[in-house]
């Protein structure tokens, strides 16, 4: 009564610190495990799902991820189809003696067009690429001129053909008789060539994009903040894009190798799982960067930018469109080491040459690596607010 | 501090706190308490550190120094639990556009393991029209109310609000004060951020004004408002009645604008 201090809770206050008094409701939570969950209440499935949602209302990204693809597939396909050799368009001045025997010799051969023409206007039809060779008669039978650019390969290809067609008619009889085979190769075409590439395209638009965007949105309309204001796993929330990426990933595979396959006959020579697991390895890989892209920034502007100076380089090195080998021998081990040229030339091996799992390894290796690289290198720069 | 009397019913206990940007002092050696069960007001100007401060409280941003106890845990060793404890809204948090309000709230709700029921919050909010409207069609006091929502959906002991009804019409306004109020009522603990000073006149138990990053005055609004000298307040017209917690925030943080 004495001592002003209560010497008991005096010292225990100064060591330690109070703690503090539970109400009966949190003492009950706390005691109580986990509440039992439905699936669709757990966090993971809730989070996938607002991927899902986020991305089917937004009318654009199904557009470029689905639509657009399908139309490049097609506009290049058709553009690029197998038509057989194009007609040789051949002129002829028309005014001298032969020409009409020359004209007949020439009308013989079903790949020559021919048309016959004054001097001048033969002239202006051969400055102007109407034709690709002028044939000049003279007026003595057992000669003729042809005309035409030495350097244009078309042009010295008509003087074979012409030359063939005026020989022949003049009564030329040949040694040996020739006759053609004709085969057209499934998976040697420009669109067999292009429907992997285009798949290697996509995979990383739509992994970058996804990625990137949707998650710089959120930082920057501080949505990020937000949840880390809640129990939410930062890991699940990371993962929630991977897992509606793969959902996605399985569509895009179907639609641009189903239209391939169904419309153009795009050959699907190797194993079907290994392909499948090339995309998938190429998603993860790819979502890596994105999420890589997507670590700093804090607006849309400053991440598109960052997006596009990744993915430009491949668009252009990376063998989408035309073949990487056209790039000089130099720069070879660097295009071969960027993950969209593997993927693509792994894509390619799986499906025109139908090789093996263990022959596209080393590829899988350089896009398993861009993966983890890009994934822990994101998680150690992301900034969550 | 020279009390070492520990209240046991503290809510909220934060001191010598400090914070620093690259160019400016936030926060300079605050201290504060709340008690459990209050409704607790932080006043101030803009930039005077109140966001930094119930940011660092809500264990989004850390301290350059100092401490703080919310409901008897600390953020070094208690992040997880805590977070269970907390209603947090932001001030300029946009939620999704592209989903509902039932889905946003789903959303939220999944993240914690005593939650409430989704439609009771939306009930309470008064939402209940606008469930399966996109948050993108919402209007300005109802994207606020499901904000405050978001904050309920946890169950939460403590509630921080920073600036809830910044920018609301009063229908608005007074549309989340009940809910506030309502939520007091159960025995929890609100602290908030606000411009205006009916709104914490009318809300808050006790007021802190805090002006370059820390507080300079703290009290009930009427111990505010009665300790102020008003012979020396230049009114324009005689005053009827005593000054207003107005003319105590204006009188200590002057009558300059200061805008960000």
């Amino acid at each position: 009564m004495s001592d002003p201090r209560p010497v008991e809770k005096g010292t225990s206050a100064l060591g330690k610190r109070v703690p503090f008094p539970l109400t009966e409701e949190q003492r009950a939570r706390e005691l109580r495990p986990l509440k039992r969950r439905g699936l669709m209440n757990s966090s993971m499935v809730q989070l996938t799902l607002v991927r899902f949602r986020e991305f089917i209302r937004e009318p654009e990204a199904v557009f470029w991820t689905f639509i657009f693809p399908i139309l490049l597939a097609a506009g290049l396909g058709i553009a690029f189809r197998q038509r057989g050799p194009d007609k040789i368009r051949v002129g002829v001045i028309g005014t001298a003696p032969t020409s009409a025997s020359v004209i007949a010799s020439l009308k013989k051969d079903s790949t020559l067009v021919v048309e016959s023409y004054d001097d001048s206007s033969g002239a202006k039809a051969l400055r102007t690429g109407k034709v690709a060779l002028l044939v000049a008669p003279t007026s003595s039978n057992d000669s003729v001129r042809y005309v035409y650019d030495r350097g244009r390969s078309d042009a010295v290809n008509a003087r074979v053909v012409v030359d063939r067609a005026v020989q022949v008619g003049a009564g030329r009889a040949d040694p040996v008789r020739a006759t053609d085979a004709y085969v057209t190769e499934k998976g040697s075409r420009y669109i067999d060539f292009l429907i992997p590439g285009l798949l290697g395209m996509n995979l990383m638009g739509s992994s970058i994009w996804g990625l990137g965007f949707a998650i710089v949105t959120a930082r920057s309309k501080k949505l990020l903040k937000r949840l880390m204001a809640t129990p939410m796993s930062r890991v699940q929330y990371l993962l929630s894009f991977l897992a509606s990426r793969l959902v996605f990933l399985i569509l895009e595979i179907f639609t641009l190798l189903g239209f391939g396959h169904w419309a153009f006959g795009v050959p699907l020579r190797g194993s079907l799982g290994t392909l499948l697991l090339i995309c998938l390895l190429a998603a993860i890989s790819f979502g890596g960067l994105g999420l890589l892209s997507a670590s700093r920034a804090r607006t849309t502007e400053a991440v598109s930018g960052i997006m596009n100076f990744i993915m430009l380089p491949m668009w252009i090195f990376s063998g989408v469109f035309f073949s990487s080998s056209n790039f000089p021998t130099v720069v070879q081990p660097f295009i071969k080491v960027l993950p969209l040229t593997a993927v693509n030339d792994a894509l390619r091996a799986n499906m025109l040459e139908g090789v093996s799992f263990a022959a596209v390894l080393p590829q899988m290796i350089i896009i398993l690596t861009w993966g983890v690289v890009t994934f822990f290198a994101a998680l150690k720069l992301f900034r969550w607010r | 501090m020279a009390t070492s009397v520990e209240h046991p019913t503290a809510a909220l206990k934060v001191q010598g706190l400090r914070k620093a940007y690259d160019d400016v002092i936030a926060v300079d050696g605050l201290d504060l308490e709340v008690e459990s069960g209050e409704c607790f007001g932080l006043l101030g100007p803009n930039g005077a550190g109140k966001t930094t401060t119930i940011e660092i409280c809500e264990g989004l941003l850390s301290p350059d120094a100092g401490s703080v106890e919310v409901l008897g845990r600390r953020w070094e060793t208690d992040t997880k639990e805590l977070r269970e404890l907390l209603g947090i809204q932001l001030q300029d948090t946009q939620l999704s556009e592209k989903l509902t309000v039932d889905e946003t709230l789903t959303l939220f709700q999944s993240f914690y393991r005593d939650a409430r029921d989704v439609g009771d919050v939306i009930d309470t909010v008064e939402l209940g029209e606008k469930r399966s409207s996109r948050v993108g069609t919402l209007s300005g006091g109802q994207k606020q109310r499901l904000a405050v929502a978001c904050a309920l959906v946890g169950n939460p002991q403590l509630l921080f609000l920073d600036e809830p009804t910044t920018g609301l019409d009063p229908q608005s306004r007074r549309q989340l004060w009940d809910l506030i109020s309502r939520f007091q009522a159960e025995g929890k603990t609100i602290v908030l951020t606000t411009h205006y000073m009916e709104e914490a006149e009318r809300l808050c138990d006790r007021v802190a004004i805090v002006d370059h990053g820390h507080i300079i005055a703290l009290g009930s609004p009427r111990e505010l408002t009665e300790s102020l000298d008003i012979s020396h307040l230049p009114p324009p017209e005689p005053r009827k009645t005593t000054a207003t917690l107005e003319d105590v925030f204006v009188s200590l943080t002057g009558r300059t604008l200061r805008d960000e």
